[in-house]
């Protein structure tokens, strides 16, 4: 079943970036406007899941070149590491930090410690998913 | 130093033994895993004089405070002596292993990491003062004796062996876990120490003879007394160094330990003096009779050690008996208990290594094809010869001293006049004599039916030959501490025996040199233990030279008839009856689970929210409905119409979506846009998912239902509708204490640095939820990947591990 889809294909490439940086900026949002890492996750798997649609797996798996499950891990290695890292500091588990600092380019931010954790709640989202996608579609 | 740490020692070490099983190839990990015994010996050795003494050290590690529970290090005589063996004998079974295990072919880094978890675990039990830490420690040997029965994983015999000493030993494990819980309660303390010193006050609780039976059980499970002993001869399976140092010389031993430990609480008690003395005497004639039946050399050792330790378990009750009398005769037979212990130990010990030996030399381990060895393997006849000999109770060996002192404690119960001893004392005598019988006749049976004769015509799997010299130092060690105890028990006695007596027995004593025990090999020819080994050398004598007529009688006893089957039969029972129950509500069909927790949710909610007269309906706090609501209600009622008419999957599927959207679009009405916007982007996902996922789905049916199915449903699906409704309206109509959004709002920015306190509280406020989310993901995304990558649901559907 191979269709002339030469519009949806054309778009996608665009629309594609387009998702995927609404998702970050979504996930860095999080802590002030809505959103974070989890709907960041999602949006992200969302353009992912685009991609399949409008390309075969194959060239989905080449353009995009990572292990999900790999991505997983690490992503709950982040998670599990931030909240471990507090006991080094002689805080209760999962204790966060975060003070305001000034950067280049940014000016004044403030930087939390559950941002890092957030990261991994989004890599998990967007590893799991990702991975039942690939397997529930690659399973012809 | 601390040296409630020392425990943990042999653990943290093992933490390293995989890495330098990985790194270091060509040196035999078991020369680094020696160094924590040796260490943890002569540092524990230092003890000595302050046991000696009747003194006591003490080091404490709090774990859970609150709940009274701690690591406590409490080193007294008792304690000691099992920590000497302990780390003593660990020493020279692993110099032994290093010589029996393959480097390259067996997988000593499972192997050491096993046996220092024991290590450490079998230190915990016997120096543990607080009982829930000494119960972690016990279950702990448990479960490093199950893997080290079960080393040889591929094999099925080993793999039942394990599992049978599991199941036993755990059984034991729990009962014991309520016998402590009921102490605690008794004597409101965890401590050991405190609860001897209420003990008293015990005698007559509702609890104490109950307490008293769940420790007698746990003791008797470990020490594989009768009917518990079946598990010790199937734990052979594992490699004769384990045989050697768990299921002879150290965790068999924990019962008897414990036994020890707390006769100070229970010995007045007429239930524990017939219990520990009848069951542990009983135990004793049963190993012995059964021993002479095997074949096979390790067996033959395990039913001997299930009878050994049935000999010290009754004189440990015995001992008992000095709570109730003052004549000296009774405070005899807990002397002979720890003196026996610590014979058996070497004895056995030197025996298993043979064992080990001729297996390895030989290749085999049946008694009917080995023969004629003596020539061949000189030192490791000697060594038999001696262990042999201690066990059978002959002079020069330390078995001789320790078996006459058993007789005559033995003797002596007949003159207790307590508890109805005077009209059955007369059996323990006569019980003793006929079990030791036996034991002669097998100790004689495993040495010279191994070592002397001719060689059989079937030539062995192996062409036999000593032992390399490495292998045979560790026996060596053993047999000459057989031969020196001999010669001077008293000195050990001092050492080693009265303070532990001292510990058992902590009220009668003040000073372990008050303990007026000498012993001596010979009490003149009236002495009538003298004449009871005498007449059983001779009977015993003629038993193992006409052996091969009357060992056939054993062949009488039905098979069928054995605990063992019973413990088959029940293992197979539960396992039929349990699958039976299972299946009769596990269906296999996702439709049927549904039904049952829809049904219950609905019953159980609904049914709690009348009878605690919870439902209100309070309309001044509702939100007035305004038109955007109504037409999204409308929506969403017909989408999900649509997904009950719907025909075809597909239409249902995108039905679906619509009733996700329409959901979304009420959050945004309500002003949740984080909600909003993830129910959105979800929505999108799982249309897609269910898309991909859609050619592999069988074309809708109605799989079979019935008018009646469906009526059932209906109301089970009205059933969790409405009380989901009417649980949202009482919950919004009242707050029976205030809500905790206001908390959220006057901290998000000062205590959590954000704005967003939707993802603040998915961050920060309850971020162990998330974590444990993303896990929950995590292992969902896995199993997709497992069951739909390796298929493993259709193939291997008829295996069962355990046949």
């Amino acid at each position: 079943m191979k269709t002339n889809d030469v519009i949806l294909q054309t778009t996608t490439k665009l629309v594609f970036f387009i998702i995927f940086l609404f998702s970050i900026h979504i996930f860095f949002a999080g802590h002030y406007t809505p959103g974070g890492g989890f709907v960041g996750g999602l949006l992200t798997t969302g353009a992912i899941v685009l991609l399949l649609l409008a390309f075969d797996l194959k060239t989905v798996q080449k353009a995009l070149p990572f292990n999900f499950t790999i991505v997983t891990g690490i992503g709950l290695l982040l998670a599990l590491g931030t909240a471990a890292g507090s006991i080094f500091f002689n805080v209760p588990f999962f204790t966060h930090a975060f003070d305001d600092f000034t950067l280049p380019l940014f000016g004044t931010t403030s930087l939390h410690t559950a941002m890092i954790f957030d990261a991994g709640v989004y890599l998990v989202v967007v590893g799991a998913a990702v991975t039942m996608i690939q397997t529930i579609g690659g399973d012809a | 130093m601390n040296f409630v740490l020392l425990i943990f020692l042999p653990i943290v070490a093992a933490l390293v033994v995989p890495l330098l099983f990985r790194k270091l190839k060509a040196i035999h990990t078991g020369w680094f895993v020696l160094l924590v015994p040796i260490v943890l010996f002569i540092y524990y050795i230092g003890f000595i004089k302050t046991t000696m003494d009747g003194g006591h050290a003490i080091a404490e590690l709090q774990w859970i405070p609150s709940l009274g529970i701690s690591f406590v290090s409490y080193i007294d005589g008792l304690s000691l002596l099992f920590t000497l063996l302990i780390t003593g004998i660990g020493s020279l079974v692993v110099l032994y292993s290093i010589f029996y295990l393959d480097k390259n072919r067996e997988k000593l880094n499972n192997f050491y990491v096993y046996l220092l978890i024991f290590m450490s675990a079998m230190l915990g039990v016997v120096q543990s003062d607080n009982v829930i830490s000494l119960y972690l420690f016990w279950e702990l040997t448990s479960i490093s004796s199950f893997l080290l029965i079960g080393y040889w994983n591929t094999r099925d015999r080993s793999r039942f062996g394990a599992l049978k000493s599991m199941m036993i030993t755990v059984f034991g494990g729990l009962m014991l876990l309520g016998g402590f819980i009921l102490l605690g309660i008794m004597g409101d303390t965890f401590s050991i120490r405190e609860l001897i010193a209420n003990a008293s006050t015990f005698v007559g609780h509702e609890f104490f003879t109950l307490a008293l039976v769940l420790v007698l059980l746990g003791a008797f499970t470990k020490s594989a007394q009768f009917p518990f002993h079946i598990w010790l001869p199937d734990a052979m399976e594992a490699p004769t160094p384990v045989s050697a140092y768990l299921h002879s010389a150290t965790m068999v031993k924990a019962g008897l330990y414990l036994v020890a430990r707390f006769t100070p609480i229970f010995a007045v008690s007429e239930v524990w003096i017939w219990l520990v003395t009848g069951i542990g005497l009983l135990t004793l004639f049963c190993g012995s009779l059964f021993a002479v039946k095997q074949t096979d050399l390790k067996a033959i050792l395990a039913f001997s050690t299930v009878s050994q330790l049935g000999l010290i378990m009754s004189l440990l009750g015995a001992g008992a008996l000095a709570y109730h009398s003052d004549d000296a005769i009774f405070k005899f037979a807990t002397f002979a208990a720890i003196f026996h212990l610590i014979n058996h130990a070497t004895f056995k010990g030197s025996l298993f290594m043979i064992a080990g030996i001729v297996d390895h030399e030989t290749g085999t381990r049946d008694i009917r094809k080995l023969g004629g060895l003596m020539s061949i393997m000189p030192v490791s006849f000697t060594v038999a010869f001696i262990g042999s000999m201690s066990m059978a109770g002959l002079p020069p060996f330390s078995g001789f001293l320790s078996k006459e002192m058993f007789l005559q404690s033995m003797l002596a119960i007949r003159h207790f006049e307590l508890f109805n001893f005077a009209t059955w004392g007369i059996l323990f005598p006569v019980i003793a004599w006929i079990a030791s019988v036996f034991t002669f006749v097998y100790s004689f049976y495993f040495v010279f039916k191994t070592f002397a004769g001719r060689q059989k015509s079937e030539p062995l799997p192996n062409k036999p030959h000593e032992a390399p010299s490495g292998m045979l130092v560790s026996p060596v060690i053993l047999a000459s501490l057989v031969v020196v105890i001999f010669f001077i028990p008293n000195i050990i006695g001092k050492w080693f025996v009265k303070p532990a007596v001292m510990a058992i027995q902590p009220g009668l004593y003040s000073h372990p040199s008050d303990v007026k025990v000498d012993v001596a090999a010979w009490h003149g020819f009236a002495a009538p233990e003298l004449w009871m080994t005498v007449s059983l050398v001779g009977v015993g004598f003629i038993l193992f030279l006409t052996m091969a007529r009357w060992q056939k009688l054993y062949d009488i006893h039905p098979e069928y008839m054995s605990l063992n089957a019973l413990y088959d039969s029940a293992m197979l029972f539960s396992e039929g009856g349990m699958n039976r129950i299972s299946r009769f509500y596990m269906t296999g069909l996702i439709r049927t689970y549904l039904i049952y927790m829809f049904a219950f949710i609905a019953a159980i909610t609904a049914a709690t929210l009348f009878i605690k007269e919870a439902f209100v309906v309070d309309m001044e706090s509702f939100t007035p409905i305004n038109l955007y609501g109504i037409l999204n209600a409308i929506v969403l009622v017909i989408a999900v119409s649509m997904v009950l008419l719907a025909k075809t999957r597909l239409s249902a599927i995108i039905a679906l979506g619509g009733v996700g959207y329409s959901v979304a679009l009420f959050f945004v009405i309500f002003k949740a846009p984080d909600l909003a916007l993830t129910q959105l982007v979800i929505e999108t996902i799982s249309v897609a998912l269910f898309l991909l996922a859609f050619k592999h789905l069988p074309s809708l049916s109605n799989h079979g239902l019935t008018k009646r199915n469906k009526l059932g449903n209906l109301i089970i699906a009205a059933g969790v509708g409405i009380t989901v409704t009417l649980v949202a309206l009482s919950a919004h109509s009242q707050k029976l204490i205030p809500s905790i959004s206001q908390y959220y709002k006057d901290t998000v920015a000062t205590e959590a640095g954000g704005g967003n306190i939707v993802n603040v509280i998915l961050v920060d406020y309850r971020g162990f939820d998330t974590l444990f989310e993303i896990a929950v993901l995590s292992i969902a995304g896995i199993a997709v990947l497992a069951m739909i990558r390796l298929k493993l649901s259709r193939k291997e559907e008829s295996t069962d591990e355990n046949k």
